[in-house]
């Protein structure tokens, strides 16, 4: 049985449909990257396997649990088997990075203090942010931030690990440090992974599959071999930086014929 | 026509959109108020119930001393200008106490925890939406109604009575100043007069009042905080719209409760 199936999955804001009918299985273990241009449905599809947003329908099931439709004591149980880093961290800027760490273990486990201390030493250790355990994360650079954020998604040893953007912003050297720190987490803790990008290098160095997203539909879903010699105009267009045609449009093009008009006009 | 009976129509709607959202928000705090409890509730909560009351309630303490006396000296002065023409200046003392115990005091200090707290509330709560930090909660299996508003709710019902008991002190205070250095009434005979002016159904009056006020500025703060949609621009609009909305509420709500109080209480 796959860990997270997508069903028929559609959801619609003020009537403009975003995901048009998906389904996606996502197997135990496994590194999936959804992947997609702007405004293809990426962020919209996670919001929904996080239970964040009710679809139009369709159903997300978590280890069999339909999150769609679930109790919301059974919804907090699939949650806890998560570990979510947003695309801004999200770290709470009123804790210190230990804290935020810390909070689930706290609040949700019995462990005492000072296995808890111990524990949010070697999260923040794993993504090497031993050192800076006391510091504010408005003291942090982009890059410790959204590793404090992988750490405290780890704190409760989740099943998932959901990445949201996690190289979005970043340079080449410490995006290229996430990816191998992901795929460190990954054989270290069995998880299964699941990363929203669009940063090519980064999807192909870490995924087991891609799913590729174009305006609300998968265009394509494979291995990274598969996505890469894929003959699909959509995936083509994405991994060969093709332009859109928003130039093209008659519009856009009038646009501009008026403009280059006005500007001889002047001389 | 048919355009202004659509606006009066979507006006109404969005009026009754709003006034539910708070209704439905309030009964979803007081469900989670028991977590925020001493000894019996969540103790992160507690504590951060009483650094809540520290910032509404402390903090504010010197702002409401300084409203209360310069309106005490205001209502002593205006209406000695007035009663002395007729032989009545010891009125005056009634005028201060009684007006500042069921009225002034309980008003003034909401008006000033509007400014001070209830845009804080809208802006913090609005700014944890964009930074996607509410989000973060909630895949934490936290509810942020329980995380972040009833702490504020707590604070807030205990911190605005006790301000509003201060500032009804200091109100009294400046009026007996006042009664001092404009008749060389002696400071125990003018609180003696004051407590003599004074009921118990006064104070239980303006007591209720500020218990209404601290629900109406904590729900419609946290309300536009959790409202906010957007980028950063729409923190400092939810902000506004926190001041003006509660400040507006707050004055209904005082008619209403003055209303009652007149019509039903016996003289």
């Amino acid at each position: 049985m796959p860990i997270i199936s997508i069903r028929d999955l559609v959801v619609e804001y003020d009537g403009r449909r975003i995901l048009d009918g998906l389904n996606l299985d996502i197997e135990h273990g496994e590194t999936m990257v959804l992947m997609g241009g702007s405004g293809s449905g990426k962020s919209t599809l996670l919001r929904q396997i996080l239970a964040l947003e009710q679809p139009k329908a369709g159903s997300v099931s978590v280890n069999g649990i339909d999150i769609t439709r679930c109790s919301k004591s059974e919804l907090n149980r699939v949650r806890r088997s998560m570990g979510v880093a947003f695309q801004s961290a999200a770290l709470f800027n009123s804790l210190s990075v230990e804290d935020n760490v810390a909070l689930t273990l706290r609040e949700q486990t019995k462990l005492a203090p000072s296995i808890i201390e111990l524990v949010v030493w070697m999260k923040l250790a794993v993504v090497g942010l031993a050192d800076f355990g006391k510091l504010q994360p408005q003291e942090l650079s982009g890059g410790m931030k959204k590793r404090a954020a992988v750490a405290r998604a780890l704190a409760l040893e989740p099943e998932i690990l959901v990445l949201d953007e996690p190289s979005a912003g970043l340079d080449p050297i410490v995006a290229a440090e996430l990816d191998e720190l992901i795929l460190l987490l990954k054989e270290a803790y069995q998880m299964t992974v699941i990363v929203v990008t669009h940063e090519l290098p980064s999807a192909f160095r870490i995924a087991d599959r891609i799913a590729m997203l174009y305006k609300g539909r998968f265009s394509s879903v494979g291995t990274k071999d598969e996505i890469r010699a894929s003959q699909n105009p959509r995936v083509r267009q994405f991994l060969d930086r093709i332009p859109g045609d928003m130039a093209k449009a008659p519009a856009v093009a009038a646009y501009f014929e008026n403009y280059l008009k006005t500007q001889e006009a002047h001389g | 026509m048919a355009t202004v009976l659509e606006n009066v129509g979507t006006k109404t709607i969005d009026h009754l959109d709003y006034v539910g959202s708070l209704n439905i928000q309030l009964w979803a705090t007081l469900r989670a108020m028991g977590s925020t409890l001493p000894f019996v509730g969540n103790r992160y909560r507690w504590q951060a119930a009483v650094r809540q009351m520290l910032q509404i309630g402390v903090d504010a303490l010197p702002m409401v001393s300084l409203m209360a006396i310069c309106t005490g000296f205001i209502l002593a002065m205006q209406g000695a200008s007035e009663l002395k023409r007729f032989g009545a200046l010891h009125y005056v003392i009634d005028l201060v106490a009684v007006g500042f115990t069921r009225e002034l005091g309980p008003l003034l200090t909401a008006i000033a925890v509007s400014g001070r707290s209830g845009s804080a509330f809208a802006a913090e709560i609005g700014t944890m939406k964009v930074t996607e930090e509410l989000d973060s909660l909630r895949v934490m299996a936290f509810e942020p109604v329980e995380f972040v508003l009833a702490p504020k709710f707590l604070a807030a019902l205990v911190s605005v009575p006790c301000l509003s008991i201060a500032s009804n002190v200091f109100g009294i205070l400046a009026g007996g100043l006042f009664m001092f250095f404009s008749t060389r009434l002696a400071p125990l005979v003018y609180f003696r007069y004051a407590l003599e002016s004074i009921q118990l159904r006064d104070v239980i009056t303006g007591l209720i009042k500020s218990v209404a006020f601290a629900t109406i500025i904590a729900h419609v703060g946290c309300l536009e905080g959790f409202r906010v949609r957007g980028g950063p621009d729409s923190v400092g609009r939810s902000t506004t719209s926190a001041v003006v909305k509660s400040t507006f509420l707050v004055i209904v709500a005082d008619a209403v409760f003055t209303a009652i109080f007149y019509f039903t209480v016996k003289s």
